[in-house]
């Protein structure tokens, strides 16, 4: 069992937890991701590791109430447990293996789309740690939505809030922000965006046309996390990948996201959409601008 | 009085009514029916049947006390070679290994040595009864890698010979592909797995779930950091393979391993679990081996028509002949010297039909078997909505990548010797799938043994 050491409301439908899980914790770098599964019926969730803790032996996950199974999650309070809590799982981002002279030298660009800023927050810390500033856009739906806002200025280089209705920050979406700032003259290396797929497919459209190098990373549906189901493989250019294993993060510009959006679709019946429509309302993941709800 | 020539027949469930269900298949013996099959084994003074048993069991002696009435006392006989009994009478190939060599078996059909063992196992398991421990502790640590039928026989030994035990377990149950992988069907997992992985407990073994190794913590943390003195992986076989194929990643595509683990370890059959199964009404099953059959036979429980795509004939599928048996009096249909070319999705994804063409055999390639080769102009279409691709696994580098001096061989399997499990690297010793690439439950729980042999060699050298 694995303590819920802080439960916190963030947002609409959106909560982050502190959990007590040391092997994780004493593990886990930047980009990987835990599996967790609320009680004995309950589905393995995968869910992307916002900050870890290796003293205190905590890993703190951000949750976004999208179906059955993550609106009875939100529902736990601290104190509570996680039947199952397993990781870190996938590869670490690939610049924490970079050498840090060559790294310095990188201007490094992070979008991120909704709760996708739970996922960059750790690797723009582990960057400022190490005295590198990179610029970070977090966009949402509107202002309401926007999480981590405190701690992601505390270690970002320059930040951009985008919301789609122009309640706070930027007015429009992520990819209109990006297109502003290499339009303003600025020059990035390297690009990763985090977010809805939808989000990172247009990010990639765009980061290949302006030519930055750029990394996703893709969330979609898995069983078991460890590579023995297959269900997350993903078509990476002309190789077949599975996400749990060889990812989460991958080359953005060879990921084929109509596809992996089509897979993702597979368990949401008429009636679960209807479902989900429901619940979410226009609450929906945000920050992209392209996707209108979960249609 | 038995019929010489014959086993007792084995009471099943009627195939209209099982095909419905997820309950047992095979009913088993009563005492009387057992005790019966008893009188046929001839007690042979040389036994074939121990030879063909990869963890040799002294058979004879089993059936003896069996036909004695002296239940209990054959579960020990069992218990000094096997810890997991009642799953090996289940999910053992037997006519290939103890029945397989039964005298009994040239002029009729051999002794039901896996149905008794299995009856056996059951007694012991409703009535209790414990297995024998080690009288002390050593005190010595070993760490097992899965507890799966490798691990769970490895730890078990040790166990018995007195070393401190921790298995670690990636997944939240216990007992890898006993959970996974094999349905309930074949294999009840609160009555039979769950209660033989308490009596290895009972033997004093502990156990962590949710423990990645590679991932959450790697061997040489174990050793170094945890005090471990040696370590046993058997973690099992890993990736599902594809074939590769136009519209593989079409939505309704599925790895017999994630079709199974849905169904069997997140019991997504059962309304009352979260995880859901997209089962499918029209299911093609692609391959001809034991889970290619489990795959088709959940699907079939779960609602679906069921066909078997396999590109050679019916000889050579490698599934038990106990399995296909059971799958073709269920309703599976056999489309033998069939292969997939294609798979046709819509707009959406979602799969419209398969592309298939006919094979047909040729000369015999490198495993022996006839090679299938296709005919040209034969393709069709079958209208299937659901596919399940059952062509192996290839080994998980999760292990192999992050230890140090452990080496793997061309198909990235661990190398270690048959004989005792050791690998390339000092204390550190493998069995199971991780080292031979997907097999069966019992030549797993076979390494596991050698692999406790080797660990308690290796640790008895280290202290003299």
């Amino acid at each position: 069992m694995y303590k819920i050491l802080k439960a916190k409301k963030l947002a609409d439908k959106i909560f982050l937890m502190e959990v007590h899980a040391p092997r994780v914790a004493s593990h886990c770098q930047p980009g990987q991701f835990v599996i967790v599964k609320m009680d004995e019926k309950g589905e393995r969730i995968p869910l992307t590791i916002c900050d870890y803790d290796r003293e205190a032996g905590t890993i703190t996950i951000v949750v976004q109430e999208v179906g059955a199974s993550t609106t009875k999650m939100g529902a736990l309070k601290e104190g509570d447990y996680f039947r199952d809590f397993t990781g870190p799982l996938g590869c670490a981002s690939e610049f924490v293996s970079e050498d840090l002279e060559t790294l310095k030298n990188k201007k490094m660009l992070f979008v991120a789309g909704g709760v996708g800023a739970a996922p960059v927050y750790p690797q723009v810390k582990w960057l400022h740690e190490r005295g590198i500033d990179a610029d970070v856009i977090v966009g949402a739906k509107t202002k309401d939505m926007l999480i981590l806002e405190d701690e992601m200025k505390a270690v970002a280089g320059n930040y951009y809030p985008c919301t789609d209705d122009g309640t706070y920050g930027h007015a429009g979406m992520v990819t209109t922000m990006v297109e502003e700032l290499v339009n303003e003259g600025k020059k990035y290396d390297v690009c990763v965006a985090i977010g809805p797929m939808i989000m990172m497919k247009f990010v990639c459209l765009l980061t290949k046309k302006l030519e930055i190098p750029t990394i996703v990373s893709m969330n979609p549906i898995m069983v078991d996390g460890t590579g023995m189901c297959g269900a997350c493989r993903l078509q990476v250019g002309d190789e077949i990948k599975f996400a749990c294993v060889d990812g989460p993060e991958f080359d953005g510009h060879l990921v084929d996201f109509d596809q992996a959006m089509k897979r993702s679709q597979m368990y949401k019946t008429q009636e679960g959409r209807a479902m989900l429509k429901l619940q979410e309302g226009d609450t929906h993941h945000g920050g992209c601008g392209h996707c209108g709800g979960d249609e | 009085m038995a019929d010489m020539l014959k086993k007792v027949p084995v009471r099943e469930q009627d195939p209209k009514v099982r095909a419905t269900n997820f309950d047992e298949v095979c009913l088993g013996y009563n005492l009387e029916e057992a005790m019966d099959e008893a009188t046929r084994c001839l007690n042979c003074k040389n036994a074939k049947c121990v030879q063909g048993c990869p963890v040799s069991i002294d058979i004879p002696a089993f059936i003896h006390e069996v036909k004695e009435g002296n239940i209990e006392e054959a579960y020990k006989v069992i218990g000094k070679s096997s810890a997991l009994p009642a799953i090996c009478g289940r999910v053992c190939p037997q006519e290939s290994q103890c029945e397989g060599k039964c005298i009994r078996g040239i002029k009729g059909e051999p002794v039901s040595i896996g149905k008794l063992e299995r009856f056996v196992a059951d007694y012991a398991l409703e009535n209790d009864i414990k297995p024998v421990g080690a009288e002390k502790k050593n005190g010595h640590k070993v760490a097992v890698i899965g507890s799966g039928p490798s691990g769970l026989t490895c730890a078990g030994d040790l166990a018995k010979m007195g070393y401190d035990v921790t298995v670690f377990e990636a997944l939240h149950e216990l007992g890898g592909v006993l959970v996974y992988g094999i349905p309930e069907f074949r294999l009840p997992k609160q009555k039979v797995v769950a209660k033989e992985i308490e009596k290895v407990k009972e033997l004093g073994v502990k156990f962590e779930t949710n423990v990645v190794i590679g991932k959450s913590t790697t061997i040489d943390q174990l050793m170094e950091d945890e005090g471990f003195e040696a370590v046993f992986i058997g973690s099992g076989a890993g990736l599902p393979m594809f074939m590769g194929i136009p519209g593989e990643n079409a939505n309704e595509v599925f790895s017999a391993n994630e079709y199974l683990t849905r169904s069997n370890l997140m019991k997504a059959f059962d309304d009352s679990y979260d995880t859901p199964i997209a089962a499918g009404k029209k299911v093609a099953v692609v391959g001809g081996g034991n889970v290619a059959m489990d795959a088709a036979r959940t699907a079939l429980r779960l609602g679906a028509d069921v066909h078997i795509v396999y590109r050679r004939s019916e000889a050579e599928l490698p599934a038990r002949v106990e399995e296909v048996h059971h799958a073709k009096e269920e309703g599976v249909v056999f489309n033998l010297l069939t292969n997939p070319k294609k798979i046709n999705v819509d707009e959406n994804g979602n799969i419209t039909s398969m592309t298939v063409v006919k094979m047909e055999l040729g000369e015999p390639d490198a495993s022996g078997r006839r090679r299938p080769i296709e005919i040209p102009g034969s393709e069709y279409d079958i209208e299937v909505d659901t596919v399940i691709m059952s062509l192996g696994t290839s080994p998980n580098p999760l292990i192999s990548s992050t230890t140090k001096g452990l080496e793997t061989n061309r198909r990235k399997c661990i190398v270690a010797d048959e004989e005792n499990g050791q690998t390339s690297k000092e204390g550190v010793f493998a069995g199971g799938d991780a080292v031979t690439g997907a097999a069966t439950v019992i030549l797993a729980m076979g390494a596991g043994k050698a692999g406790a042999k080797g660990i308690d060699e290796y640790l008895r050298s280290k202290e003299n």
